[in-house]
């Protein structure tokens, strides 16, 4: 079995300007709706507290919400996770008292008033995240990111040229911005385990800009004639199967964890679904046709010559 | 030879494979519930309790599967989780006082595997359920305590020797001394700057005033804060064990952080009632010179200070602390021989009993009294923003008289009841924080969750290597599975390392391993890529095969090394769950490296290496 019978000829370096544009649409369109719609922060980051119950028949939110209502907490949200059995209580920050005692006072009588309205609902977990730690965990997740991005830029730049670096990594800021753009529009919690599927997808999109560059570097040497789009587009049709096989083979795992894991792995391969779709696309045009764009040539990829020591001795 | 291996290779890989199949091995054996039996205060039990044990347990008619003794601790296992509640029951009567009995699990390992130090993977909270708690130290009230500290030395110091000065104020991590003259000034220096080395003394004469000026050095705030969070660690330690936890963990995280994780617990209000009372004992003298009708009134004498009872009825105490709830090293419940009543037995360390003795010889006769101080946390909203403030609320619990000198042992009595005399003792013997503590973060994970977690994981992981292997067979046929093999391989590798090493499987480090896999293939179809290509160049198998693996290890050294730097930071920055998959992100690419790489090559070797070849099964 094949994708490709023979190695395909698509010539993708023909229509970068159609794709470039529908990058810069959906990016912007991502960046507006995270700006108007915001992001659905998880506790990691906002602070607060957090209940998962869990109850032995399947449960309506209305009955939770009056539940709640009944209750003297004020404040409390509740919507059902992974299956209608499952109830996950969200709890604004609190102020006025004791913060962390409060906490768990008021998770107490939050399960009260629900084990009163519906006997043997279960307290899974639960979780407080103080407002300081949400900040740090944010500007720490943050951080993250931009090292990733240094660490990936000197690399490939060390590795290969500079412009391919600076394509990389302008395709790889396009990859979290579309997933952080579905995130927003969906309105899907985003937590800690989403920043890190984020991360995971920045090392899986490099992984696949770098196949896909080493095989430019070294058709720049072996194809002498040829022009530099010539050269990147054929680049991009011998690794097509491989991009595509690559993908596939992650994708199957992904599937099952996002149907199988539960929430949380759930959300996290959700997150890498998305950025195995967008990084696909984004190693194959965002980042060789960027550095196509910024003047990439034969010249700069190849190998220096050897005049060591060596050849000098009389 | 093309395509053949020499033997040093493929007796790496054999021993590779084997290894690590031995110590992933421990992951298949079930777990049985069991009871963790030490000694008070982490100390060792003695062997013969074992004896104690399995007649106890003989007489209740509980089933046991074994008592062990191991490492001054008695495993005993069980053959069900309710025996093992039944026996937490019947044991604690006959258990020495102090010792803890806790609930876990240990896997039914086979000696031999013991034997060799195998042990399955340690599991993460989100999989085993318990409780995760992150702490906040409040270094700047540790500095404040130490500079009240020094203060209350340098005017003890100056009196004795005959030094007059005029006021001793503080300013921050600063304090500033006031002479009358000159003279007084420099010889106040003199014997100031010779007793406290650690400060940094500066003084300035202007303007007719003689002032002192001595600072804690960066050097010196650095020790006190390292000590409040060691003191702290320690403190909570002692405090966990005594809830009688197996495999606490209690680290240090980042400067001013300690993590407290407790696997298998699952009501988190015991835990807070013990690390919520950030709790400070000192001993002060009360002010007998004075009237407390007087300072009540607004004239509170310098060098003294106001406290409320229990009562709320006011008490004049000295502001000199004698000695704070770090210099408590131990201290034990019990009745005063004399009266019956109950008592706590207090003991200090020599530092504490030096002072304590010169303090007491001093002032025999003379009530002294133990000032509790606990910290709180208050947020309020005002204009919109929260605003966070420190409520201290300081209490005197015991005032008493000096009825003679003494040191290193004491005794407090004029406890309510022995409950009280308890609660006392196990708060002073814990020893009290050296600085005040704030719960910042909670995480609590029932144990159905937990399991639910696993099975979770488990049937992703199952479900998406099925599906994968299905693929990559139908796709590259023979080559396939070999990958298949490769990958398999690869797995093994990643839960041997990940055993050997005891790092913590979390959920995301399930997701981890899983995607490992998922892209792993990755590297195998890099490589029949390539050799598909070379094929269709018309290259022969053999020519084929070996130009394949070449060519494609750069680009997969250089795709991996990439993801390696992605997973290096997510460890860096990352917290908890986010560190978890990092470990099994940063595990699971080496070992494809070797698996994928060196791996498929052995069997690829193997199967077509060293004979003709007329076609390759890619």
């Amino acid at each position: 079995m094949e994708f490709f019978k023979k190695t395909p000829n698509i010539d993708f370096m023909g229509k970068r300007r159609i794709w470039f544009l529908i990058s810069a649409v959906i990016v912007v369109a991502s960046l507006l709706s995270v700006a108007i719609r915001g992001l659905n922060w998880g506790i990691d980051f906002t602070g607060g507290t957090l209940l998962e119950v869990h109850y032995a028949e399947p449960v309506d939110l209305d009955s939770v919400r009056a539940a709640l209502d009944a209750s003297s907490v004020g404040g409390a949200t509740a919507q059902h996770f992974g299956s209608s059995r499952d109830v996950m209580i969200r709890l604004a920050p609190e102020t006025g008292s004791t913060e962390e005692q409060a906490s768990t006072k008021r998770a107490q009588q939050v399960m009260a008033a629900l084990q009163a309205a519906t006997p043997g609902a279960e307290l899974r977990r639960t979780e407080f995240v103080g407002p300081q730690v949400g900040a740090e965990l944010a500007e720490n997740g943050f951080l993250a990111l931009l090292y990733t991005f240094g660490g990936i830029l000197l690399y490939v730049a060390l590795r290969f040229e500079w412009r391919l670096a600076l394509g990389s990594i302008l395709a790889l800021l396009h990859d979290p911005i579309l997933i952080v753009g579905v995130f927003s529009l969906t309105h899907l919690e985003f937590d800690l385990t989403v920043l890190a599927a984020i991360l995971a997808v920045i090392g899986y999109s490099i992984n696949d800009t770098v196949v896909v560059f080493d095989r430019i570097r070294e058709n720049f040497r072996k194809m002498r004639k040829e022009s530099p789009a010539e050269v990147i587009n054929s680049s991009i049709n011998q690794t097509l199967s491989r991009t595509l096989m690559t993908s596939v083979t992650t994708m199957i795992v992904l599937v099952a964890m996002y149907l199988l894991g539960g929430d949380m792995l759930g959300r996290f391969s959700l997150a890498i679904i998305l950025g195995i779709v967008v990084g696909t696309y984004s190693s194959i045009y965002i980042a060789s046709a960027l550095a196509l764009w910024m003047g990439v040539s034969r010249k700069d990829l190849m190998p220096v010559k050897k005049e060591d020591l060596l050849d000098q001795r009389p | 030879m093309i395509n053949r291996f020499p033997v040093w290779k493929n007796v790496i890989v054999v021993v590779v494979l084997l290894v690590s199949l031995l110590y992933a091995l421990p992951n298949m054996f079930s777990q049985d519930p069991s009871i963790d039996i030490s000694g008070p205060r982490g100390t060792a039990v003695a062997p013969a309790l074992a004896d104690t044990v399995k007649s106890a347990l003989g007489t209740a008619g509980i089933a046991f599967k074994s008592v062990e003794h191991k490492q001054g601790k008695l495993l005993v296992r069980f053959p069900t989780s309710d025996s093992q509640l039944k026996a937490q029951d019947v044991l604690a009567p006959v258990l020495p006082d102090g010792s803890t009995a806790a609930l876990t699990t240990l896997p039914d390992l086979p000696a031999w595997l013991v034997a060799i130090g195998a042990k399955p993977m340690y599991l993460g909270l989100d999989l085993r359920g318990g409780i995760h708690v992150l702490i906040d130290v409040d270094m700047e009230a540790a500095v404040d305590q130490a500079v009240d500290r020094y203060s209350g030395d340098m005017r003890t110091l100056l009196r004795d020797r005959k030094v007059r000065y005029l006021t001793l104020t503080q300013t921050g991590t600063a304090l500033d001394i006031k002479f009358a003259d000159a003279e007084s000034l420099a010889q106040g220096e003199k014997v100031l700057a010779d007793e406290f080395r650690s400060l940094a003394f500066n003084r300035s004469e202007e303007g007719g005033s003689f002032l002192l000026r001595a600072t804690l050095t960066p050097a010196e705030v650095k020790q006190i804060k390292k000590f409040a969070l060691e003191q702290n660690i320690t403190t909570l330690r002692n405090r966990v064990n005594a809830l009688g936890v197996a495999e606490p963990i209690i680290q240090q995280q980042g400067e001013r952080r300690i993590v407290v994780q407790l696997p298998g617990v699952q009501d988190p209000s015991r835990l807070k009632e013990l690390l919520g009372a950030t709790a400070t004992l000192e001993y002060r003298l009360v002010d007998t010179e004075h009237g407390v009708e007087d300072a009540v009134a607004g004239r509170v004498p310098a060098g003294s200070k106001l406290y409320k009872d229990r009562q709320g009825q006011p008490v004049l105490l000295k502001k000199r602390v004698i000695i704070t709830g770090n210099q408590i090293t131990d201290a034990t419940s019990g009745v005063d021989q004399r009266s019956g009543a109950p008592a706590v037995f207090v003991g200090l360390d020599s530092q504490g009993a030096r002072r304590m003795r010169d303090v007491t010889t001093e002032n025999v006769g003379k009530p002294m009294a133990v000032v509790f101080i606990e910290n709180r946390t208050v947020t309020r909203v005002a204009d919109g923003q929260q605003v966070k403030r420190k409520v201290l609320v300081e209490e005197v619990i015991s005032v008493a008289n000096i009825l003679e000198p003494f040191g290193r042992r004491f005794q407090t009595t004029g406890i309510d009841s022995p409950a009280e005399a308890r609660d006392l003792a196990l708060l002073l013997r814990s020893g009290a924080l050296a600085a005040p503590i704030e719960i910042i973060e909670e995480r609590t994970i029932g144990p159905s969750l937990g399991q639910a977690n696993v099975d979770r994981g488990v049937r992703s992981m199952i479900v998406g290597m099925a599906g994968v292997v299905i693929f990559v067979v139908a796709y590259y046929r023979m080559m396939g599975v070999l990958a298949v093999v490769s990958l398999l391989f690869n797995f093994i590798v990643i839960v041997g390392a990940m055993s050997i090493i005891q790092a913590t499987l979390t959920l995301p480090g399930i997701a981890g391993i899983v995607l490992t896999i998922g892209m792993a293939v990755d590297a195998n179809v890099l490589i029949y890529e390539r050799i598909r290509e070379e094929l269709r160049l018309g290259n022969s198998p053999h020519g084929a095969i070996h130009a394949g693996f070449e060519r494609a290890f750069t680009t997969i050294l250089d795709s991996n090394l990439t993801t390696l730097i992605a997973a290096v930071i997510l460890f860096s920055f990352g917290s908890g769950p986010v560190r978890g998959f990092a470990v099994t992100l940063f595990i699971g690419i080496l070992s494809t490296l070797f698996t994928a790489v060196t791996g498929t090559r052995a069997l690829v070797n193997l199967l077509y290496g060293g004979r003709r070849l007329a076609r390759v099964s890619v």
